[in-house]
């Protein structure tokens, strides 16, 4: 059921994320909005766990489109993220039609006029037959159109960028041999960075930029509602306040969203109703993955049970 | 509505957000989609087409609150809540009587409206005489006072004037009234006026005073200046990691390399199958700095070893040694500190002691001469006086035969080489080069010039 209908409108968007259980923020319905209405791709940026990839597949399942993924790293190139010639098929198949091209070039009495009968067959051996396409290729190859999710795109070489540009301006890519291949129906990108390094000019140009940071109190305690059904409001209040207090703390890696969700989880998994010193000193791991942090929170738990506690009674 | 788009993005542009004309076009045709009902909307849409960074987003969001809190030339009353049309209302409030039965026939248009206490009004007419006066073409401060006399020109205050004259005879009450009014109109030009100046003077007024920065005495720069200069010492860090990060190794197409070709076709029996071809390989820069943190110089060692430790994509590895009367490691309280606590501990280690070149030379060769290798470019920065002491010029005679270069930066003018206690002229023979170095523009030729060396 892939949906080409232009999309209506940023509730629109909005509502349809939420089917699929992704709370995003007005400013992230806007952004795939506009995306949509502009035909851009979209750079999302943020700490590690905010629901960078997770938007994209949301997207995916809402539009009923198929999701292709290509997953960055150093060393990535164009053979992998691109295409390449299927090398075994093209020597598999000179050697069966070996016998067809005594045939062809029977007739021919001199080396030329060999060489020139072949010539009128083509580029037979590069043709599109012979050609593996990777993520890229394949995303434009769609007919229903697709989302293509370039993850960690810090992590590829810069010359990996340069490559990406004609892609993400013009939906289209240059192959040597076989000249310009243009998207049947324009993909939706989405782009996700985690900042490693500082990605070109060129690059964030051609992009909607979108920052998504840790989400705010009312908007998180969504996220958890329809991510973890099962968790009482009560202590779903208590939780995300005491995350939001954790935050507050000059933390190795703060808990992000995915964290939030999983300790929601736990909380559940061990039937906790209410939020306790005992039972935050005893699940803190699943929060906090460092030993340093660890210990940084232990002594702040019950001050920020005690608020987060407060906030709920007054909030 | 076009018009208002560029002036946005000239104040964008103004703020510190670094726009392309590609850029403005998206951001239009994102805003065509988008339309203009929705402030909150129309400020995510910018946002996300026109910034490229946090910071970007930051500056873009103050400077769109700051243009859409000004009153727009096409009258929009009802998102109109700006400062100026605030204040104008409280003082036009305070007469307290109403308006109602006053003779107020033969006044011009503007005493009319004056009396008619319209907010919306008053600030449509605001903005229209603004645009008139092109009040958005204002760049320095001075201009103020010229445009807040256009503006009222434009809007009759030649008329009002008469009005008033002619009322005060004739209609005290009602006069006395009008002269508030026109106080209060002033009062809102003029804000009117350095809102602009604030939203499109600021690029001009930023270029100007970086130009005076830039060319300003390291030495010498007042204490509240010390955060700009700060800040233009990362823009020009940020300068030469653009220009210098580049790959390091560069194929050199057409030599083969003997020697690797054999050894990879040993097992052919040094039949060439492959070949392997010659490699131009680029170092990065291995810096060791040397910086005397005493008296006068210490404010441009600061300053230097910023800009020295913001090159990480550029430079492999910096060093950097402190010294005085006696010479310390401190890259490691560099790479952990922010730049003010970290120069204060410097200080507190080795700073405000007369230096003792000599010593703090003797002291780096016993501890850390192997951290010099030839791929190593060593920089002192100092104004090389002694305070007659021993020189030990040797030692760096060792220095510099060590490095591939060694080079000395010296915050005062060539003119003062060699007087006095300064031993310059004794220490320039061992170094590969010897530049002055005491503003921020001579500062970045020096480093640009030593990074280049390595390209």
């Amino acid at each position: 059921m892939a949906d080409h209908r232009p999309l209506a409108s940023i509730e629109a968007v909005e509502s349809g994320l939420a089917a699929q259980g992704y709370i995003a923020s007005r400013q992230i319905a806007t952004a795939v909005y506009l995306s949509q209405a502009i035909d851009k791709p979209i750079l999302v940026e943020g700490p590690a766990g905010v629901g960078k990839t997770e938007l994209a597949k949301a997207i995916a399942a809402w539009r009923g489109l198929k999701m292709i993924r290509l997953q960055c790293y150093e060393g990535l190139d164009e053979a992998k993220a691109l295409y390449e010639w299927k090398y075994a098929k093209q020597l598999l198949y000179t050697q069966i039609l070996k016998d067809k091209l005594g045939e062809v070039l029977g007739g021919a009495e001199t080396l030329h006029a060999a060489l020139a009968q072949l010539h009128d067959f083509g580029d037979v051996f590069f043709s599109k037959e012979f050609v593996e396409p990777r993520p890229l290729l394949q995303a434009l190859e769609q007919p229903a159109g697709c989302v293509l999710l370039i993850d960690e795109i810090d992590k590829s070489d810069a010359e990996f960028e340069s490559l990406l540009l004609e892609i993400l301006s013009d939906f289209q890519v240059t192959l040597p041999e076989l000249g310009t291949i243009t998207a049947v129906a324009a993909p939706t990108v989405i782009l996700t960075s985690n900042s490693e390094r500082d990605l070109g000019d060129a690059l964030k140009r051609r992009c909607l930029h979108l920052h998504i940071g840790f989400p705010e109190q009312k908007l998180e305690e969504r996220i958890v509602e329809s991510r973890v059904p099962g968790i009482s409001q009560t202590l779903r209040k208590q939780m995300v306040g005491f995350i939001h207090e954790v935050r507050t703390l000059d933390l190795k890696k703060l808990p992000s969203v995915s964290e939030t969700i999983d300790w929601a989880r736990v909380l559940v998994l061990l039937q906790a109703s209410e939020l306790g010193h005992e039972i935050v000193r005893d699940t803190l791991n699943v929060l906090l993955k460092y030993e340093a942090d660890i210990e940084a929170t232990q002594p702040q738990i019950t001050t920020f049970v005690a608020k987060a506690s407060r906030q709920n009674v007054f909030g | 509505m076009r018009e208002n788009l560029h002036r946005f993005f000239r104040a964008a542009r103004g703020a510190g957000v670094r726009l392309s004309p590609a850029e403005s076009i998206d951001a239009m045709r994102a805003v065509s989609k988008i339309g203009f009902s929705d402030r909150d909307i129309l400020r995510d849409t910018f946002l996300l087409t026109l910034a490229k960074t946090q910071d970007e987003k930051r500056a873009l969001g103050d400077c769109f609150d700051l243009f859409f809190s000004q009153p727009e030339p096409p009258p929009s009353p009802e998102n109109d809540n700006s400062e100026a049309g605030e204040k104008a209302d409280q003082a036009e409030q305070n007469p307290g009587e109403a308006a109602g039965g006053q003779p107020t026939e033969g006044i011009g248009a503007l005493a009319q409206m004056l009396l008619a206490q319209d907010r919306n009004q008053m600030s449509a007419a605001i903005a229209n005489a603004a645009s008139a006066a092109s009040l958005f073409d204002i760049r320095y401060f001075t201009q103020r006072g010229i445009f807040s006399g256009r503006i009222l020109d434009q809007m009759g205050i030649g008329r009002l004037r008469d009005d008033l004259d002619r009322l005060t005879g004739t209609n005290p009450a009602v006069a006395e009234r009008l002269a508030m009014a026109t106080e209060a109109l002033r009062d809102s030009v003029r804000e009117t006026v350095s809102q602009a100046l604030l939203l499109y003077g600021r690029e001009e007024a930023e270029n100007l005073r970086n130009e005076i920065l830039r060319n300003a005495p390291l030495s010498r720069i007042e204490p509240r200046q010390v955060e700009q200069m700060r800040a233009l010492i990362r823009q020009i860090a940020r300068r030469l990691r653009e220009r210098y990060s580049k790959p390091r190794k560069r194929q050199r197409r057409g030599h083969l390399d003997v020697r690797r070709t054999l050894r990879r076709n040993a097992a052919w029996g040094g039949i060439p199958f492959l070949t392997a071809w010659k490699r131009k390989h680029r170092d990065r820069p291995k810096i060791v700095a040397l910086c005397d943190v005493s008296g006068s110089v210490a404010r441009v060692s600061d300053f230097f070893l910023l800009l020295i430790h913001s090159l990480h994509e550029v430079v492999d590895d910096v060093r950097s040694f402190a010294f005085s009367g006696h010479l310390i490691e401190v890259s490691d309280i560099l790479e952990s500190k922010t730049p003010e606590a970290a120069m204060a501990e410097i200080m507190s280690k080795v700073g405000f002691g007369s230096s003792d070149y000599g010593n703090s030379f003797a002291d780096f060769e016993n501890e850390w001469m192997n951290a010099i290798t030839p791929q190593t470019t060593v920089i002192v920065l100092g104004d090389a006086r002694s305070n007659n002491l021993d020189p030990r010029a040797d030692i760096l005679r060792r220095i510099g035969e060590r490095s591939k270069r060694l080079v000395w930066l010296n915050p005062e003018g060539r003119m003062a080489w060699g007087f006095g206690d300064s031993e310059m002229p004794r220490y320039a023979t061992f170094c590969s080069v010897v530049r002055q170095c005491a503003t921020a523009k001579q500062l970045e030729r020096a480093v640009s010039d030593i990074v280049a060396t390595y390209q």
